[in-house]
């Protein structure tokens, strides 16, 4: 597989021959925020586009057809509107606070981002608490959203924060226990050693039926922390107008938007990661040269296809279900998802010390 | 207490009742899409033989106008549409005199293609089509003369 800690390294050394170290610490900072920026923008335009285009099909239409081929410019001129449009600040509304919220939002969730691992070196965290940092960062997204919530001083806003953040922190809990199974399983933390782990056959295969049960399991709550139907209570529209966004507009409303879409993809990149091997490719023991048939295929690539293919899942959960009650929100989550998941967890465990995975 | 009531059994439930959703979507994400990419398909599109989009007079098969001038499409017509003018002739053989059409006036504009004047007619003489393309820029050209 292509290494890019020598590219990076490359780099690294090119720029230190050029200026002393510390500057050269500080380019190298700004070069990889700016290319983690530009990267970030640019899943979340293909993901908006990914899901008009889903969400047709699921609804029997053909979805953006009309500017560029197949629509494919619709979503750069959506983006365009959002920019050139105003943004409002409200009467009597917290204006520090209400201003914060977005970025708090997209922080998180750009943050969370540079923890995957797209390919073997192309990762720009990646430490010995990965998974750990991992949650911590994505779970600070519920406080912009609260934060939106409170300081846009409108009843919609505030109750679609409050169930935001009732349903995102139970389903965090969720989303911590499947973790710990692969983490279990696998016996570390760092991402690009659980990625390691999986050469020669992918967790979901390897810790078998736990495995699969926790997969499952965190594409349900994942579903949950990214608000997306079925669990998109905190701005259901038919309830709360657009629940924490209401007040926003332009821009502001733009990073919500970016920042749901680009969790989607977190979400599934992450589970790609946890389940499906991220960029590991398939690997199958004994079969060394169906295993080199598929190192030809570049890592980012079965990167980006397991994950897409997750966020198609993902998609088609959003557009078969209806909307949960609030009451059947909490209800699922503490009587089924977590019970089962500590279950689970054990069951791991079981596999794990008495030697039944694969 | 059933099975499927118990706490287990409602998983079990509920994963298959979300599957067969989830089969039904997967099976719309494959069938062939139903827009219509109007106006690229002008040539090929299928209006249903239903659509009302437009009065008009078939002929009978010598060509002749089948109205007889009676006038119930026009009292039957909820919003005045249709004007129908008649004059009186006599028949030349018979002696007897009759109405026959001189002109049948149809206001698109105004008409809400409920079908009360065709069903009212008892010549079948008025029909709809669905030539839908009706839009122009000026109300006068609305007021249609059906018969030729
Ligand atoms: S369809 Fe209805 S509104 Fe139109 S002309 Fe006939 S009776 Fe009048
Ligand atoms: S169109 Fe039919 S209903 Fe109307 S005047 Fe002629 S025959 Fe009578």
């Amino acid at each position: 597989m292509f290494d890019f800690t020598t590219i990076t390294t490359a780099i690294d050394q090119f720029l230190r021959s050029m200026m002393p170290a510390q500057f050269a610490i500080i380019v190298e900072c700004i070069l990889v925020a700016a290319c983690a920026l530009l990267a970030y923008v640019m899943f979340a335009i293909v993901m908006i586009f990914m899901e008009r285009k889903v969400c047709a099909a699921f609804q029997c239409r053909l979805g953006p057809m009309r500017v560029g081929p197949w629509g494919l410019l619709q979503v750069f001129a959506d983006v365009f509107k959002m920019l050139i449009k105003e943004i409002i600040s409200i009467n009597r509304s917290d204006s520090f606070l209400y201003r914060l919220a977005p970025y708090l939002v997209v922080m998180s969730s750009v943050l969370t981002f540079c923890c995957l691992p797209f390919a073997k070196g192309l990762q720009v965290l990646d430490f010995n608490m990965g998974v750990f940092f991992l949650m911590a960062t994505s779970s600070f997204g519920v406080l912009g959203i609260l934060l939106a919530g409170w300081s846009s001083n409108n009843k919609f806003s505030m109750i679609g924060a409050m169930r935001s953040g009732a349903q995102m922190i139970s389903y965090e809990l969720s989303i911590g226990l499947c973790m710990l199974t692969v983490v279990t399983l696998s016996g570390t933390m760092q991402i690009s050693e659980l990625v390691e782990q999986q050469h020669d056959a992918w967790f979901i295969f390897k810790g078998h039926l736990p495995a699969m049960l926790a997969f499952v399991i965190y594409l349900i709550a994942g579903n949950a922390e990214t608000n997306r139907a079925p669990f998109d209570l905190p701005e259901a529209e038919s309830e709360l107008t657009a629940g924490f966004h209401t007040e926003y507009s332009g821009m502001h409303f733009g990073f919500f938007y970016v920042a749901e879409f680009m969790n989607l993809f977190i979400v599934a990149a992450i589970a790609s990661t946890l389940f499906l091997g991220g960029w590991m490719p398939l690997h199958i023991s004994g079969f060394d040269t169906f295993n080199m048939v598929m190192d030809y295929i570049p890592g980012i690539v079965w990167f980006l296809g397991k994950t897409f293919f997750i966020i198609w899942v993902l998609m088609w959960f959003r557009w078969t279900f209806p909307r949960l009650r609030i009451d059947q929100v909490p209800t699922l989550e503490w009587k089924y998802l977590v019970p089962i998941g500590l279950v689970n967890l054990l069951i791991m465990t079981v596999c794990v010390v008495m030697g039944w995975t694969f | 207490m059933k099975f499927r009531d118990t706490y287990i059994g409602k998983i079990f439930n509920g994963t298959r009742s979300l599957l067969t959703g989830l089969g039904v979507t997967l099976k719309e994400f494959f069938t062939k899409k139903v827009t219509e990419q109007y106006p690229e398909n002008r040539k090929t599109l299928k209006i249903s033989d239903r659509h009302r989009a437009m009065l008009y007079m078939p002929l009978d098969e010598n060509g002749n106008n089948k109205c007889i001038a009676c006038g119930l499409c026009q009292s039957a017509c909820p919003n005045g549409t249709i004007t129908v003018k008649t004059k009186t002739v006599t028949d030349e053989e018979t002696g007897k005199s009759k109405k026959v059409l001189l002109e049948y006036t149809y206001d698109l504009g105004c008409c809400m293609f409920c079908q009360l004047c065709v069903n009212a007619c008892p010549k079948d003489a008025i029909a709809f089509n669905n030539h839908f393309e009706n839009a122009v820029f000026d109300r006068s050209k609305l007021v249609l003369k059906l018969n030729k």
